[in-house]
């Protein structure tokens, strides 16, 4: 269905892909490199969802992927608002500087 | 070429319209009303006719429409219920903790009244496409609701955490889906499930199996089952006191809404062995991981927090069976926890120091001496939140444990209640101080915190109280509400 290229290959792509992804939510400490990640993994479904639609012939993968680029690029919106609004008090991005919850 | 026009039944979504045109009237009056607290009282308006369209609604279900998108019918209509309820009783706390705090604004109700949309939206959901827009929806609003107090480190903090970490579960949930999808061609709850019991030959499909498991993980972020809840303490403790009442009651409701209605539908017979043993892992450690951490806690929002923890524990109890029993007691249980918890937030927001985060168990002192009735309410719903009867929490808790046992899973129920008697420590620890403690004093070098009653505080403390103590008496109208639900 997909050319020359086998189903599997996809999926294993964006297996690693999103593996990638939430290594880097993990491990960064950098908010604005956390929310690349997030999107990162967003992205790697979306290829999951482009490959499954394509193999099965059915446009309902597609249309989802529609939705949760639409979702993801509000997410993107309130997480740089907060981010924005984090940094009126304290001048930082790095996750570990907000630590005033505790308990 | 004849043109199909597909069927679109909106008065199945009549409750959910009823919302969003609310929150729209209060965006659009925000910019011309100078009190704010009218766009609460407006937002109240507006779910009072959505609960009215709503109990009108019970009267005849409608069969699955937009595609076979949304169904309204028992299940989502008292789901609608518990989060027209929670939304409401949300409000009248806001009120006045928000005017105290100058935080009225007019997107606050409005972003409220949008995360009701996506709760209901979530309950209503019969194809997953749906069930991850209304999760959106919520969260989003969530987000920003939990971040809402600008003048406080602490709500931005508790905002972004919930942001990174909602959005990280998010993908693992639409991951989720995509194998599902590529596992069945569909994701329309029904054609998944009629799928898997057609072709029994693919039950053992790791990508389905795969699939399952993500959804699951992705769930249990939302409703904050442990090892999944790291964000729940920190965010409840930071956002501001109403957001989390309404964010520990609604967003958990809605989680444990698709959740079942996931496992039931598309993942029924067939899979029920394969998940049921991980749901009853997940409800053990859940229960035990936040009761355990309560212990520990020195504040009491903070404390309530890990207590949801537990909650979301022994709500699982019923999820497992995998029954309509089962359901039942959630539903129940959902519906008990609405009130108690609410009224008890209610309490946190009247003691709640202004300059500060959260609310410390010293506050809590001698508060019985100072105001008898309000240190009887809060006695009132820490009984009814252990489960100890006459109060509505022990029939929530009977009935997800007696499903428990029905499905031949005593070890399950056994669990729950010793849980349940580790709850009491904590829950007991708040009484013993408001009753048994003295007022602190200027000598102590630490004055009591004001008491601020408002008017639509008391009124939340009293339907709370009334419901916890009458329901509890005579629990029936509920059961019959929740069997119509599940039964027809």
């Amino acid at each position: 269905m997909i050319g020359q290229v086998p189903l599997s290959y996809y999926l294993l792509l964006s297996a690693i892909l999103f593996a990638i992804g939430a290594g880097g939510v993990l491990i960064r400490r950098n908010v604005i490199i956390v929310l690349m990640c997030v999107e990162m993994m967003m992205n790697a479904v979306n290829l999951t969802f482009i490959a499954f639609s394509r193999y099965l012939d059915s446009t309902t993968g597609q249309i989802f992927v529609f939705m949760i680029m639409a979702v993801a690029a509000v997410e993107v919106a309130v997480g740089l608002a907060l981010l924005v609004e984090l940094n009126r008090h304290k001048d930082s991005v790095n996750i570990n500087d907000f630590n005033s919850l505790k308990g | 070429m004849p043109i199909d026009f597909p069927i679109l039944n909106f008065q199945a979504i009549a409750p959910e319209l009823v919302v969003v045109v609310a929150a729209f009237v209060v965006m659009f009056m925000e910019l011309f009303v100078d009190d704010k607290r009218i766009l609460g009282y407006i937002s109240l308006v507006g779910l009072t006719m959505a609960a009215i369209l709503n109990f009108s609604l019970m009267a005849s279900f409608a069969p699955p429409t937009f595609q076979t998108m949304l169904i309204s019918d028992g299940y989502s209509l008292i789901l609608n219920l518990i989060f027209i309820i929670a939304a409401a009783l949300s409000i009248l706390i806001s009120l006045s903790y928000l005017s105290d705090r100058e935080l009225q604004h007019g997107e606050y109700y409005a972003l409220l009244l949008f995360a009701t949309v996506g709760m209901m939206l979530m309950g209503a959901a019969t194809d997953l496409i749906i069930v991850f827009m209304g999760l959106e929806i919520m969260s989003i609003a969530l987000y920003i609701l939990a971040a809402f107090n600008r003048q406080q480190l602490g709500s931005g903090e508790a905002g972004m955490k919930y942001f990174v970490l909602g959005a990280f579960a998010s993908a693992f949930f639409l991951y989720g889906v995509a194998l599902v999808y590529g596992a069945t061609g569909s994701t329309n709850l029904q054609e998944i499930g009629s799928w898997f019991s057609a072709d029994r030959g693919n039950l053992g499909d790791p990508i389905a199996l795969v699939g399952l498991s993500l959804l699951l993980v992705g769930f249990s972020f939302k409703i904050a089952a442990v090892p999944f809840q790291w964000w729940t303490p920190d965010v409840y403790h930071g956002a501001p006191t109403s957001v989390t009442a309404f964010m520990s009651v609604g967003a958990k409701a809605a989680g444990f809404a698709s959740l079942m209605r996931v496992l039931m539908i598309s993942f029924g017979d067939a899979f029920t062995v394969d998940w049921q043993l991980a749901v009853a892992v997940l409800a053990v450690i859940t229960m035990t991981g936040g009761n355990i951490a309560a212990l520990a806690q020195k504040d009491v929002k903070r404390m309530l927090a890990y207590s949801s923890i537990a909650h979301a524990g022994y709500i699982l109890v019923g999820v497992v069976p995998g029954t309509m029993n089962g359901v039942q007691g959630v539903l129940f249980y959902l519906l008990s926890y609405t009130f108690m918890n609410i009224g008890a937030f209610a309490v946190i927001t009247v003691l709640e120091r202004r300059s500060q985060v959260g609310s410390a168990i010293q506050d809590y002192a001698g508060l019985a001496s100072r105001s008898p009735l309000l240190a009887l309410a809060m006695l009132l719903f820490m009984v009814s939140l252990t489960g100890i009867p006459p109060f509505i929490g022990f029939w929530g808790k009977l009935y997800v444990f007696r499903a428990a046992v029905e499905a031949n899973m005593s070890w399950l129920a056994v669990a729950g209640m010793i849980n349940s008697a580790i709850s009491a420590f904590y829950y007991l620890g708040i009484v013993v101080q408001m009753y048994m403690r003295p007022v602190a004093t200027a000598e102590d070098g630490d004055v009591a915190p004001a008491l601020k009653l408002s008017a639509p505080v008391v009124v939340t403390l009293v339907v709370t109280v009334i419901v916890t103590v009458i329901f509890g008496i005579w629990p029936t109208p509920l059961v019959d509400l929740t069997s119509l639900a599940v039964f027809g």
